[in-house]
């Protein structure tokens, strides 16, 4: 037994240096200023809320559409959050396409299908530039996972619309707390009552803001609720390996050591 | 296996034409092992086999990337999104590459510690040095591939970095692009490098391995086998404790993958690349950050250059800068406290290099660069000169029959 005393020293070494890795230390921190939230996908067996996710949808399409595309996202991909085959095919059908070119090369509109990809609310980026002051305004498919602090960085940039100090001269934008700089050219989206949700739940700006980060955190890691189950499997059958593997490394060793 | 030696069978018949099976035999079961190695050996097989996770996974994802600059994001997001377990194998290549170098920066560690560059050990030093820089132009060519933000803008500030050279550096740059700025070429050639180099490892791998088992493995007391009393065959004892050792470290990985698989990255990479944006701090992967601040601790474009290259370039000169005839940081009071103040003073460059280059981080990072540089060509050489080194065990076996060896301590 003697040799026991090895274990937790290197074990203890190889913990902190991964801290050490792990931590905040080398990350690239938000500059704004960030209210530390708690979502249903936080925490190992935390999963995104699919009632939660669907009505986001509803957030997203009532309001940010207009402005941003979601252009990595498929209709058929919100069979993941719950919709029905049929809800999905309605939901895709309201929206255009260019269609392929027809036998006599003309090329036409048709409606979306499940198979396509969001449609953008802009024909080209210069559209999009010139509708917005020279600015594409950015595609949301990723938004949680492209900036630093995350859905907890996106929640509070949507709360964080208020008067300018006196001090400030805003010539071309909107006072935001959380924003890096605090000057942002989106103006405020959400209010509370900006949509009227299909199941009931009463729209404060509280909860729309919730809905669409669940909508737009499954937008950018659809697979969350896949790899936390998966991870807790694969991470117990690890732990169960690794002690059979101890042990059998003890018993091995057992005639060298005496 | 008796098979293999008197020629018989299927696997004798093979092995008397081409003995593959006597050299796996002789690599992997025979190979006599010091009896004391501790657990800071586990680290050479297992970046092998992170080296293997990497070569397999990027394999399949090289099956799905596109590498254009109009297509290689989109494909990346077809690869998290639409291939079956494609999120899975993009995460483990995205976080295998780091924990690459977590494994192989311990092994460097640990060969630093207990001398195992010193004679006769030297080439097998210098074949772990070469793997450590094809390591890292891989891992910089790799990082480009998903065609972000930080890819485009990394790209370009460390392509920039040979427009130092005197004379031939703009011409060296537009070589290297493939044109006038970083665009598509040099994606493409990225990623064919990318493919390439991983295998160049692999050759350099199998040297590093012929010239281990050559003389055989250091050990941690320092000091040569006396006979076959000190050594005992890697199989089955060093195979269970290699595997033992791998699903610990295998557990860690996997909580990283599935529960912080975008902790080690930076959130700009998932914005699609463009040339007209820069990102507010461009920084680099952790694992080139203590290089990177020493590149910024020069006030000189073309002195940060050779001082970033020299950090490495240094280590290949170690045989002879240390001075000291005992491999072992056990027996050696001083060097010891300073292998300490080493590891601190890279921990110290990492933190400086991943902070923006303002204010005191400035002085901290030089401070802490002239400290790197002068451990190595100061302090190593005199050490050896001036310590006296506790007095050494007569052998491997009587160490260990006595009393547990205090490694590491």
């Amino acid at each position: 037994m003697k040799n026991y005393y090895k274990i937790p020293k290197i074990f203890f070494i190889s913990f902190i240096l991964i801290n050490l890795f792990l931590s905040n230390l080398f990350a690239a921190g938000p500059d704004g200023n960030i209210t530390k939230m708690k979502f249903s996908f936080d925490g190992i067996f935390g999963v995104i809320d699919k009632a939660s996710a669907r009505r986001g949808l509803q957030v997203y399409n009532e309001i940010c559409a207009g402005c941003h595309s979601l252009e990595h996202v498929s209709y058929r991909n919100l069979l993941d959050i719950g919709f029905s085959n049929d809800q999905v095919k309605e939901f895709a059908s309201q929206f255009e396409v260019t269609a392929e070119p027809d036998s006599d090369g003309e090329v036409n509109m048709r409606s979306a299908i499940p198979s396509d990809k969001f449609v953008s609310p802009y024909q080209n980026d210069n559209q999009a530039k010139a509708m917005n002051n020279g600015a594409i305004p950015p595609d949301l498919s990723l938004i949680i996972k492209a900036r630093a602090g995350g859905a907890s960085y996106f929640y509070s940039l949507l709360k964080g619309y208020e008067d300018p100090p006196e001090d400030k001269e805003l010539s071309n934008g909107y006072y935001n707390i959380a924003y890096p700089g605090n000057v942002i050219a989106m103006p405020q989206p959400l209010y509370g009552d900006d949509v009227e949700y299909a199941d009931g739940t009463e729209a404060t700006m509280e909860q729309e803001i919730i809905d669409l980060v669940s909508f737009l955190t499954w937008t950018g890691q659809p697979e969350l609720n896949d790899r936390k189950s998966m991870g807790f499997r694969v991470f117990l059958f690890l732990v169960f390996m690794t002690s059979v593997l101890f042990l059998s490394y003890r018993k091995i060793w057992k005639k060298i050591k005496g | 296996m008796s098979n293999i030696k008197n020629g018989k069978g299927i696997i004798g018949w093979i092995d008397y034409r081409l003995p593959i099976f006597s050299t796996l035999q002789h690599t992997l079961v025979d190979y006599p092992t010091p009896k004391n190695l501790n657990y800071w050996w586990n680290f050479g097989s297992l970046a092998g086999i992170f080296l293997l996770i990497q070569i397999i996974t990027g394999i399949v994802l090289a099956m799905h990337y596109t590498p254009s600059v109009e297509g290689a994001f989109a494909s990346i997001e077809h690869i998290m999104r639409d291939v079956n377990y494609g999120w899975l194998i993009r995460y483990i290549h995205m976080n295998g590459a780091s924990f690459f170098f977590i494994v192989v920066y311990i092994h460097i560690f640990r060969g630093l510690y207990y001398g195992s560059y010193k004679s006769p050990r030297e080439v097998l030093w210098w074949l772990g040095l070469t793997i450590l820089l094809l390591m890292m132009a891989t891992a910089f060519m790799g990082y480009v591939l998903p065609w972000g933000q930080m890819s485009f803008w990394g790209a370009t500030v460390i392509t920039n970095l040979f427009s130092a050279v005197p004379i031939v550096g703009t011409a060296l740059v537009e070589w290297l692009w493939g044109g006038f700025a970083v665009d598509n070429a040099l994606l493409n050639r990225f990623f064919a490098l990318h493919y390439l180099f991983p295998f160049l490892i692999v050759g350099v791998v199998i040297l590093h391995i012929v010239a281990l088992h050559t003389h055989g493995s250091n050990n941690p007391l320092g000091i040569d086998r006396k006979g076959p009393q000190d050594s005992i065959p890697f199989h089955p004892y060093y195979t269970i404790k290699d595997l033992f050792g791998l699903s610990f470290v295998l557990t860690i990985f996997a909580a990283v993958v599935f529960y912080a698989p975008d902790y080690l990255g930076h959130p700009d990479n998932y914005i699609p690349a463009d040339p007209l944006k820069t990102p507010a701090h461009i920084v680099p992967e952790w694992y080139f950050l203590p290089f990177y601040a020493i590149l910024r601790a020069v006030p000189d474009k073309l002195g940060g250059v050779i001082a970033m290259i020299s950090a490495i370039l240094i280590l290949f000169a170690l045989p002879w800068l240390d001075t000291s005839k005992v491999r072992s940081a056990t027996f050696r009071p001083i060097y010891k406290k300073f292998f300490w103040f080493l590891l601190i003073d890279v921990i110290i460059l990492t933190w400086v290099g991943g902070s923006p280059a303002e204010g005191h981080f400035i002085l901290i990072g030089r401070l802490a660069t002239i400290y790197y540089f002068a451990h190595f060509i100061i302090f190593m050489p005199i050490i050896g000169i001036i310590e006296t080194p506790k007095p050494l065990p007569n052998s491997i076996s009587e160490a260990v029959l006595k009393k547990p060896i205090k490694d590491g301590t």
